[in-house]
């Protein structure tokens, strides 16, 4: 696959704006997106990796899980159709949308800890985006221990003929987004992620937009 | 038989010394079979785990677990924590992408969270397993089988890593993604998921424990294994004492990533014991 010279439209979304934020370069982010509300995460500058957990709010000790995910759907990547599984196997959100057209969930979260192995012990004191997560889920009562494998939005994973994978050049452009529903309330986590070490992020980590919107609902 | 305290006691005494396929071996020196050059006294653990079952066992850094599939029809579904802090658990992904490869053989580390090497794969005479697919649940073996309590016919593997935390005080939050043993998966292409079975005959893998781990195996069907019945044969888990991969070993230095891997858990190493 390679990248796009520009960016598609995505689908116009008709109803109500639940809210529109701005996450900074290298900040996390989190919200509870409710059941039947549209996530649209947009790719403002371009190459820009979103790194992305799910936890149903109910019971956050049901979460996403990348395993489940791709076994369900018989393929490591995502895209549209994509249904988003827990530990448990309920569905908690679908790709309804996605103008980028392929996403990771293999390749995980950069550590302080994995950095020092992937690229050596000059990077410990880097940001990454396990951090994030820890700040993020700490406001919902969250730890470490809910850290699991996570999706990385608009990151490209290859896994090759004899398994030789990485991340590699994005496949994604400035104005790119994908749509995700709710299939039950979940609280999302994001990382936007702060790596510089590899081409995730474009060695240059910008902002995402982070749209939640309430689809109008069909007169009876 | 049974109807009086006495008599209940002298029943259920008269059980003891019967066999099971499922069980420990008790004292674990009297195992048999044993590897070449592994010294009855060196034993730590041996266990056979029937289908369905699991069990869970923490063993000192150094020491080496062979896990066996009998028959040939197994899938050990795997989790391992740091048994000192269990917050440092594997973590598949950092196992995959720090490696840069998706498949598991001889030289592979299970990597943890905290960029370190919790286990080395020292032996692999089957060559099908997965790092990718994870392991069964409730929901999974209900659509499958018709059912999937820990109670019946078809149990699921997540409750049975569950109950097996539970008994070290950890819970499911502490259940991250587990690799699987004996069944291979492969990645198309266009990143479709491709079930390769398993070896069809009896097969081993040993783990080299490069810190105390806690570790948690439960014997139970690929998720992607398509027969319509639920199957699976007997493990058997066979722990011996022995030493930590050193810098003078191959695989040490086989890449930059491991060489980093090794020094990082050493380096944990002399804070716990200096």
């Amino acid at each position: 696959m390679t990248a796009l010279d520009h960016a598609p439209e995505p689908p116009s979304l008709a109803g109500r704006v639940v809210s529109d934020e701005v996450v900074a370069a290298r900040a996390p982010w989190s919200r509870v997106v409710e059941a039947g509300q549209i996530l649209r995460i947009v790719d403002l500058g371009g190459n820009q990796a979103v790194d992305c957990l799910l936890y149903a709010a109910a019971d956050p000790t049901e979460r996403y899980s990348a395993q489940d995910t791709v076994a369900a759907q018989g393929n490591v990547y995502l895209g549209t159709g994509s249904v988003l599984r827990s530990c448990e196997g309920t569905p908690m959100m679908t790709v309804v949308a996605d103008t980028c057209g392929r996403h990771d969930t293999l390749g995980g979260a950069c550590s302080k800890e994995s950095n020092t192995l992937r690229y050596g012990q000059h990077t410990k004191h880097q940001h990454a985006c396990v951090e994030n997560f820890l700040t993020a889920a700490a406001r919902h009562g969250m730890a470490k221990r809910d850290l699991v494998g996570n999706i990385n939005w608009f990151m490209n994973v290859p896994v090759e003929a004899d398994g030789t994978l990485g991340i590699v050049d994005g496949l994604s452009a400035p104005g790119l987004s994908v749509d995700l529903r709710a299939e039950i309330d979940t609280l999302v986590l994001v990382s936007n992620c702060p790596q510089i070490n590899n081409p995730c992020n474009g060695f240059d980590p910008t902002p995402v937009r982070m749209l939640v919107f309430e689809p109008e609902v069909a007169a009876p | 038989m049974t109807a009086t305290p006495a008599a209940a006691r002298a029943h259920a005494r008269a059980q003891a010394g019967a066999a099971a396929v499922a069980m420990p071996t008790i004292p674990a020196r009297d195992a048999v079979d044993l590897p070449a050059g592994v010294s009855p006294e060196a034993v730590l653990w041996d266990e056979a785990v029937a289908a369905g079952g699991w069990a869970s066992r923490v063993l000192p850094r150094g020491s080496t677990l062979r896990i066996t599939d009998v028959e040939g029809d197994a899938c050990a579904a795997i989790l391992l924590h740091n048994a000192d802090q269990p917050i440092e658990r594997l973590n598949v992904a950092d196992t995959v992408k720090v490696q840069w490869q998706a498949y598991l053989g001889v030289g592979s580390l299970l990597l943890s969270d905290m960029g370190r090497v919790l286990a080395t794969v020292t032996t692999d005479t089957s060559g099908h397993h997965d790092l990718l697919c994870g392991c069964s649940n409730r929901a999974h073996n209900q659509r499958r089988y018709g059912t999937g309590d820990l109670h019946g016919p078809c149990p699921n593997a997540r409750d049975g890593f569950a109950n097996a935390l539970a008994k070290h005080g950890l819970d499911r939050r502490d259940i991250g993604p587990c690799l699987t043993l004996f069944k291979g998966v492969t990645v198309l292409d266009d990143g479709a998921l491709r079930f390769d079975g398993g070896l069809g005959a009896p097969a081993h893998v040993e783990l080299r424990a490069e810190m105390a781990l806690l570790v948690t195996v439960v014997d139970s069907p690929h998720v992607l294994d398509p027969r319509p019945s639920w199957v699976a044969t007997p493990l058997r888990l066979t722990a011996w004492r022995g030493s930590p991969t050193t810098v003078d070993d191959p695989l040490w230095s086989a890449t930059p990533e491991s060489e980093r891997a090794y020094q990082n858990t050493e380096d944990l190493h002399l804070g716990l014991t200096g």
